[in-house]
């Protein structure tokens, strides 16, 4: 082999590899602009007012999406009460108090519930948790915005677990010895110190998490009850609700393409994608931010 | 003195307050995952049989097997290997080896965290509207696998992208001096020590791929088939969408066979899971760097 024929070899190779990186922007574009082009007819054909007006049936052209939103934010807060607290306790004790065989325990545990199939959980929330729920707090369905809460809050769980407990492991070492040194307790030392400091990152984690927990479809769909009707207090935690993902999931194979009705479930595609844009793009900014910063302590 | 024991003793109470409050919440979020899993396979374990599993659903799939949802979800799942792990490990190899630290760079590590943001949902929606409309694969294994495989490279780049930077740079320096070339080292050096961590982030990805349900729904997945699929254009059922099916859509349908087909499902995955955490952790005992 020539060292010409090496070289040729070794171009084509290297564009091939920047190719595979550069695809990863393209794919986000190419959602982006299927999305819009088969959602924004949609901002055409329904006027505004009636998008935001308070009745979604789209058989008889009611296009209103309050319900859907105030559905996927009932169960998004339930799921944040659940996920929130479990997931950053379980975070800490794994990243600083488990003894190393909890955590090689743990840490596959919650590697396992990452991988449940949703649809594993919403079968199991019909069949075990919907009854259990009707029966305990007395409710004609169990079938409730509380139950898919419930749900979706263990599955929020390992996302918000991974990512905090790298930010709490990522806290030097130097910091917990010196309050050691100044005569702090182990829990004064998370307290007062670890967590302040891996505060950016666990933020990050509760918002990945919520994130998550927003996109979740199967499960909210099968365990829900799918009622899109406005929620008005507290006490529509235990009604049936529809979130914005499960109406596509739901309508969509029943829907002509090119209609109304497609296209409007398009548009809850575009209100999804552009939450999920904000979501990540603010997780990640934190996360560069933080990185700017170690480089500044650092250098 | 006496005040000092005091504060100490109220320290260390709060501390056992603490700790006790933090293992309690660890152990109510493992609980219910090792329920779940016991309770399927403890539920659904009678049903699991040789006709169970190489027969064709019957009776309007009351009884019978789950043959073609398993060839299904065996098909989907190597499409998407197929697609996703050379593009996933192309994009790693390129941003932990090649890459500048440039503008460009980060638009496209800020892609990566969009992607894997995402609601599936939505990807279901853009495989619908590119694949299956746009490009007329129509329902069928390709255009599913091509959405799956989109859903999942995030998972794929950002684990290889981890175990490709934690080889020591001492390796690379190493083969250049000895007169390498960049994709010589990459190919003979890099790669072969970052193949346990590569191998794990892309099971646990092709794990993520085919257990979901979302993605496939109007993208491949069928209600019912009365035969296999034969091609790539072909529609298929699939496990994860038949245990919807058979759970929300089928009135009447025996427990048994809607756990039994939970069994099938758990146990791919979880097999899957499992493996990744052997060779991860074998990888680990026997890393000498």
């Amino acid at each position: 082999m020539t060292m010409r024929e090496i070289n040729w070899r070794e171009l084509a190779i290297t564009r091939l590899i920047k190719a595979c990186g550069y695809s990863v922007i393209i794919f986000v574009g190419l959602i982006f602009l299927f999305l819009l082009r088969e959602g924004s007819p949609a901002l055409v054909e329904i006027p505004i007012p009636s998008l935001f007006s308070s009745r979604w049936y789209p058989i008889e052209d009611y296009f209103g999406i309050l319900p859907l939103i105030s559905g996927t934010i009932v169960v998004t807060i339930g799921a944040a009460l659940v996920s929130v607290p479990l997931g950053v306790s379980t975070a800490i004790f794994i990243a600083e108090i488990a003894p190393h065989w909890a955590k090689e325990i743990l840490k596959p545990l919650v590697e396992v519930l990452a991988g449940l199939p949703s649809v594993m959980l919403g079968f199991l929330g019909i069949l075990v948790i919907a009854p259990l729920v009707r029966t305990t707090i007395n409710v004609p369905t169990g079938l409730t915005a509380f139950t898919g809460a419930l749900l979706l809050g263990l599955m929020a769980i390992p996302t918000i677990v991974s990512v905090a407990e790298d930010a709490l492991d990522a806290v030097p070492r130097t910091y917990r010895q010196a309050a050691l040194a100044l005569g702090a307790t182990e829990w004064q030392i998370i307290w007062r110190v670890t967590l302040p400091a891996a505060r950016s990152g666990v933020l990050t984690a509760i918002m990945l998490g919520i994130g998550r927990a927003i996109g979740e479809t199967m499960t909210v769909m099968m365990v829900t009850g799918n009622a899109p009707v406005l929620l008005t207090g507290l006490e529509s935690l235990f009604r049936p609700v529809r979130t914005m993902t499960a109406t596509i999931a739901a309508e969509m194979g029943e829907v002509a393409n090119g209609s109304v009705h497609y296209h409007s479930l398009f548009l809850i595609g575009i209100a999804l994608f552009l939450i999920s844009l904000i979501v990540n793009m603010t997780a990640a900014s934190v996360v560069f931010r933080q990185r700017k910063r170690a480089e500044r302590i650092l250098s | 003195m006496k005040r000092i024991r005091t504060v100490s003793e109220r320290n260390k109470l709060i501390q056992g307050i603490g700790f006790s409050g933090l293992s309690l919440a660890a152990l109510i979020t493992v609980i219910p995952i090792i329920m779940m899993v016991v309770y399927i396979f403890w539920q659904g374990s009678p049903a699991i049989s040789w006709e169970f599993l190489s027969g064709f659903p019957r009776e309007g799939m009351r009884a019978g097997g789950v043959l073609p949802a398993i060839v299904g979800t065996f098909w989907l799942t190597l499409g998407t290997a197929v697609i996703a792990v050379p593009l996933g490990i192309g994009a790693a190899i390129y941003l932990s080896e090649y890459a500048p630290d440039t503008r460009w760079t980060r638009v496209i590590r800020i892609a990566i965290i969009n992607l894997a943001g995402i609601p599936s949902v939505v990807y279901g929606l853009f495989g619908l509207g590119l694949f299956v409309l746009f490009l007329q694969f129509g329902t069928s294994i390709l255009a599913g696998s091509l959405t799956l495989a989109i859903m999942t490279l995030p998972v794929i780049i950002s684990t290889a992208e981890e175990a490709l930077r934690a080889v020591p740079n001492s390796f690379r320096v190493v083969s250049v001096s000895l007169g390498g070339s960049k994709w010589q080292t990459i190919r003979r050096v890099v790669l072969p020590q970052a193949i346990p961590g590569i191998l794990t982030g892309v099971i646990l990805g092709l794990e993520r791929a085919a257990g979901e349900t979302a993605p496939i729904l109007f993208t491949v997945a069928a209600f019912f088939l009365p035969r296999l699929p034969s091609s790539i254009f072909d529609a298929t059922m699939a496990l994860p969408y038949h245990l919807f099916v058979i759970s929300t859509q089928v009135p009447g349908m025996p427990v048994q066979i809607q756990y039994g087909t939970a069994v099938v499902l758990l146990t791919f995955v979880l097999s899957m899971n499992i493996i990744a955490t052997i060779i991860r952790s074998r990888a680990r005992a026997r890393r000498q760097w």
